[in-house]
């Protein structure tokens, strides 16, 4: 819940997501249009605050990414004072590096260890277990998944660096491993441990209402008929949540690909082992002022951001048009 | 549906005459290992998930606050930890200036857009909306933050809390205003025609008939929007110079990142108060309009 442009609380993804397809042109909309009689002027004043805001903070910054990244332009020295243009320099420059292409390796394994395996799979796998409890067992365990979810970033980064802490913290008192440092010599692996458990809920929720789809006498007639869990799993559950599964694992890894948290944990280190792509921008930037070269970054960003949306859209769009 | 071999193992040989090993023995069995699978699983899970957030719930009451999660020797001490320092409860009222700053625009500007992009048909409306959503879903703050400090400071943005609420609106208006059309869509218009049939002005007909009418939607951005800006830490960490302005988040990082010992009595009351708050928006919003997905949505 802590990102700029969030996850969709459930709430309100309800009404986003039985908004899409309503308002065909020529259905009951059109003949109620413009009740009040505000006219096309007025309308235009209406969506114009909302408007300018949403220019000015999304639309710009995505624009000037581009500019800035063919640019030398730095925080300080005579590269603030007075950049130039170098074109494609920055991102020669940055395929060429190292950190650069072990960030990005790292940014994969948080993607897939931490969204697709640990989040999806850990999600399901909770939504499936608990699919027709409906005790207390339920409600506790749901309330603790959803509570790693809604708690301040912040707040569950001290959290874990408290778990995972190399002479008191609570993992080793119960390992009995004490003096293990976790987060130096395994920086990534509780990264990837630590966004598990942050982001499960969604997972969780939304595959437990996508199981909602599966009628309970098919489920019965294959376990009558023998079907192990797995065969029940990829034949008769697998085939009516499909849609969902690629929804979830889209949606999972924009946001997870978009995540800063780590860097309240392990700031990318110990030596860069941690640091994934955020991460790697911040620092080079904001911290080492090379502006340019990080504008060059976050555009890579924000492409891998277009693609990944795109995909979700073309998807959601094929589901539209196969219902009608 | 389940093709495969084993499909033949049902009916025909339950009529087996065999007593000991028939299928329903063997399904029992079966049964018996899956249950206890499923239910070894779930332990595993409330432990993975509980023991992180064990700490949160004993250090702040705890006499002596260490790392290590343990039964605590009841005080409330510790609390006064938190007026001894001079940011922590600033913190939490900036926070609070913040939220509710961004929710007061994000609502406002919303319900104004939504309600002309549902009412007046303009050309190219849909496809601005999912245009704006797009957007909204891949501009993020984590791969826009060099722009958005190089805006910032071009706009003398720098250290003020108005630079943050903007940029913060900015990015959770195109989906409020989807939201909110959705809301408006499904309100009937006969109301808003009388009005007008009575000589009521358009303004008077948008604040006295349909805000009224969509309050339900107002509340959940609202919420929603709060929610979002309370947890932020990335956009005022870039922005904000001064500590008295910093927002909790940041505060709370300063904490345990600056050098020395850190705090622990400071740090656990100030993560409990801090956290307060969204589980109580929480569970007001799940006792009152149910927190889940709907069968429906998402497909």
């Amino acid at each position: 819940m802590a990102r700029t442009t969030s996850p969709p609380d459930p709430t309100t993804a309800g009404a986003g997501g039985s908004a899409t397809g309503r308002d065909d042109p020529g259905t009951p909309l059109a003949r109620r249009a413009d009740a009040a009689g505000l006219g096309r002027a007025r309308a235009g004043g209406f969506v114009l605050p909302g408007l300018v805001l949403i220019v000015l903070f999304l639309v710009v910054p995505a624009l000037w990414t581009i500019y800035l990244g063919v640019t030398n332009y730095r925080l300080t020295g005579l590269a603030a004072a007075d950049p130039q243009v170098v074109g494609l320099d920055n991102y020669t420059a940055a395929l060429g590096d190292e950190r650069f292409r072990s960030s990005l390796w790292l940014t994969l394994q948080f993607v897939l260890g931490s969204a697709v395996i640990g989040q999806a799979g850990l999600g399901f796998a909770i939504a499936w277990s608990l699919r027709d409890r409906h005790g207390p067992v339920r409600r506790v365990v749901e309330a603790l998944v959803l509570l790693a979810w809604i708690l301040p970033s912040s707040v569950v980064a001290f959290l874990w660096i408290a778990l995972l802490d190399r002479d008191a913290g609570t993992l080793n008192a119960l390992l009995g491993t004490p003096g293990m440092a976790w987060l130096l010599d395994h920086p990534m692996l509780s990264v990837i441990l630590f966004n598990t458990w942050r982001g499960t809920a969604f997972s969780m929720m939304l595959y437990g209402a996508a199981l909602q789809n599966v009628p309970p006498s098919h489920l019965e007639t294959a376990r009558l008929a023998g079907a192990s869990t797995w065969q029940q799993l990829r034949d008769v559950v697998f085939p009516r949540i499909r849609g969902h599964v690629l929804t979830n694992l889209l949606l999972i890894s924009l946001w997870t690909f978009n995540d800063f948290t780590p860097f309240l944990i392990t700031a990318g280190g110990p030596e860069q082992r941690s640091e994934i792509l955020p991460v790697y921008v911040f620092k080079i930037a904001l911290s080492g002022g090379e502006l340019g070269f990080g504008a060059a970054i976050s555009f890579l960003m924000l492409l891998i951001n277009l693609v990944i949306a795109l995909v979700y859209l073309r998807t959601l769009g094929q589901r539209r048009e196969a219902r009608r | 549906m389940t093709a495969g071999p084993r499909t033949t193992a049902g009916p025909a040989t339950s009529a087996d005459p065999v007593p000991t090993a028939g299928p329903g023995a063997a399904l029992g069995w079966r049964g018996a290992v899956v249950q206890i699978g499923r239910y070894t699983f779930v332990s595993v899970v409330l432990g993975f998930f509980a023991l992180p957030l064990l700490w949160l719930a004993t250090a702040p009451f705890d006499r002596t606050p260490t790392i290590t999660t343990s039964l605590p020797e009841f005080t409330l001490d510790n609390f006064r930890a938190l007026l001894d320092n001079p940011y922590a409860l600033r913190s939490l009222w900036n926070s609070i200036l913040l939220s509710g700053g961004t929710a007061v625009l994000v609502v406002t500007f919303a319900a104004l857009a939504a309600y002309a992009l549902s009412r007046v048909r303009v050309p190219g409306r849909d496809a601005l909306l999912y245009g704006l959503l797009l957007l909204s879903s891949i501009v993020t703050g984590t791969a826009t933050m060099v722009p958005l400090y190089e805006l910032a400071f071009r706009l003398n943005l720098i250290d003020s809390r108005l630079g943050v609420i903007l940029i913060l609106s900015g990015g959770l208006l195109p989906a409020a205003i989807f939201i909110l059309k959705d809301f408006m869509d499904s309100t009937p218009t006969s109301y808003e025609e009388s009005a007008r049939v009575f000589g009521a002005s358009p303004v008077q007909i948008v604040w006295q008939i349909v805000l009224p009418m969509v309050r339900p939607g107002l509340a959940t951005v609202a919420v929603w929007a709060v929610a979002n800006v309370w947890g932020n830490f990335l956009v005022p960490f870039l922005l904000l110079r001064n500590p008295e302005k910093a927002p909790a988040a940041v505060i709370m990082y300063t904490l345990y990142t600056e050098g020395g010992q850190a705090n622990l009595a400071l740090l656990s009351t100030f993560s409990l108060l801090y956290s307060l708050p969204v589980v109580l928006m929480f569970v007001f919003v799940s006792s009152r309009y149910g927190f889940r997905f709907h069968g429906g949505i998402k497909r």
